[in-house]
């Protein structure tokens, strides 16, 4: 039976990992690879680089390190951030990297999942979507969620864009709850619920994770394929291995030997 | 051990040659008959379709070449059902190394397709190729099309219904799964594969 993954997203910049509020008050976390093999040998099931050194100011980035990574590291891995064509993708996957992950640049073009599918194929092609409840209850999709002063809502709602990122080609859809995120208070079952209906692809949840129960109520009742953290990971504050046993034990299979 | 990769044109070819160097192999990437027949070692990879992949191999003029290796032969994930008669995928017809024809996988609500992650290998056949690999080891899996569980399976996986995960037939051999980014489990497989005897 297929498993559910856990998935650690690490921040990229110039080739190291950097933790705090995204564009400021930036720590350095330490080499890329040194936190990647520990989350190897932990029992992460996949993990996410999101480069935040790209999409700013839309610049070309040197990605060297994405070689250093898939030389080393023998699980799949994505590369999130700033990439806006056929090209910035083909530099990634060639490099070495199993998917790469769009968010804005397919909201200003969507015609990009499309071409990023047709080239690669829909296994390559993630799709990120940051989204948040307004005040009349829908969910819509934010954009440049990365920079505070420029995110903008977007009268697109939530689950039109899910079914259309699916209908230009995305293979797997990661929704990133905006209400939820940072506060570690649990994934918003309601929205991953909602989206996991429209979705016939790999859906995985991002936003809220603090505790192995809040992973458990995500599998559990939203359905989802995987789950994405960030500071609940890195802070140490919830291992791979001890969160991997509780799933197993709350009866949901999980890569574990 | 002197390793060839046939260059099929897929994106994710280099980490397949990592995954050979990290095991001290010298790992090529060739489109060369000559080349690829003098190799010791020969991995079919491939990501994407069969139709594109068979093409591929028409175009360089490497089919017969692959048909006719005495060496061992690794295949995977796409580079694996290539070897079967033929697939669904465009209807194509395949190398017909091992008998059997690749299907579409079929999913429904609670089963997504492609099937992407990791599954378990459940031991069909022992054979020399999964040494050390333990009946029930997690391996990542990444298709949409599965070949049939045949007299050739050493390892099936199960979604929705059982499909060939490894397969062997004498130096004939492939794997559904992706060895280069199956952690320590494919690690193994590979090792595997540069010591078998063909």
């Amino acid at each position: 039976m297929l498993t559910r993954r856990l998935i650690p997203c690490l921040d990229v910049r110039d080739g190291r990992v950097v933790k705090g509020v995204r564009f400021r008050d930036h720590v350095d976390m330490g080499d890329i690879i040194d936190l990647a093999m520990r989350y190897r040998d932990d029992g992460a099931d996949e993990i996410v680089f999101y480069d935040i050194t790209a999409s700013p100011e839309g610049r070309s980035v040197d990605r060297s390190w994405v070689e250093r990574v898939a030389r080393l590291v023998d699980i799949p891995f994505c590369v999130a951030g700033g990439i806006r064509s056929v090209d910035d993708a083909r530099s990634i996957l060639h490099a070495g990297a199993d998917k790469v992950s769009v968010n804005t640049p397919a909201l200003e073009r969507p015609a990009l999942i499309s071409e990023l599918a047709g080239a690669f194929g829909t296994q390559c092609v993630v799709v990120g979507i940051d989204s948040l409840q307004d005040d009349d209850g829908e969910w819509r999709v934010r954009q440049y969620t990365g920079d505070p002063a420029r995110t903008r809502a977007l009268a697109r709602r939530t689950l039109d864009w899910i079914d259309e990122a699916q209908s230009r080609g995305a293979g797997e859809i990661v929704l990133n709850c905006m209400g939820s995120d940072g506060v570690r208070s649990g994934y918003d079952l309601e929205q991953l619920t909602a989206a996991r209906a429209h979705c016939a692809v790999p859906l995985i949840a991002s936003g809220g994770a603090g505790e192995a129960a809040h992973f458990i109520d995500a599998f559990r009742y939203s359905d989802v394929d995987g789950a994405l953290a960030a500071s609940a990971f890195h802070s140490g504050e919830l291992r791979i291995p001890f969160l991997k046993r509780q799933l197993r034990d709350a009866g949901i299979e999980v890569r574990l030997d | 051990m002197d390793v060839v990769l046939i260059d099929s044109g897929g994106a994710n070819i280099g980490s397949v040659r990592y995954a050979l160097e990290r095991l001290g192999a010298n790992a090529r990437l060739s489109a060369d008959a000559a080349t690829i027949m003098a190799a010791e070692r020969v991995i079919l990879p491939g990501v994407g379709a069969a139709a594109v992949g068979m093409a591929r191999l028409h175009e360089l003029g490497l089919v017969d070449v692959v048909r006719s290796l005495r060496q061992p032969l690794l295949g995977i994930c796409l580079g694996m059902q290539l070897l079967f008669d033929t697939s669904d995928e465009g209807e194509t017809t395949c190398l017909g190394l091992l008998p059997g024809r690749v299907a579409r996988l079929v999913g429904d609500a609670r089963l997504r397709v492609p099937h992407m992650g990791w599954n378990r290998l459940e031991r069909v056949r022992c054979d020399p190729l999964q040494a050390g690999v333990a009946d029930g080891a997690f391996a990542y899996f990444v298709h949409g099309y599965a070949a049939p569980v045949t007299a050739d399976t050493l390892a099936a996986s199960t979604h929705g219904a059982a499909f060939s995960a490894l397969v062997r037939r004498g130096n004939v051999m492939g794997a559904q799964f992706h060895p280069e980014r199956s952690a320590a489990v494919g690690a193994r497989l590979l090792e595997n594969f540069l010591a078998v005897r063909a």
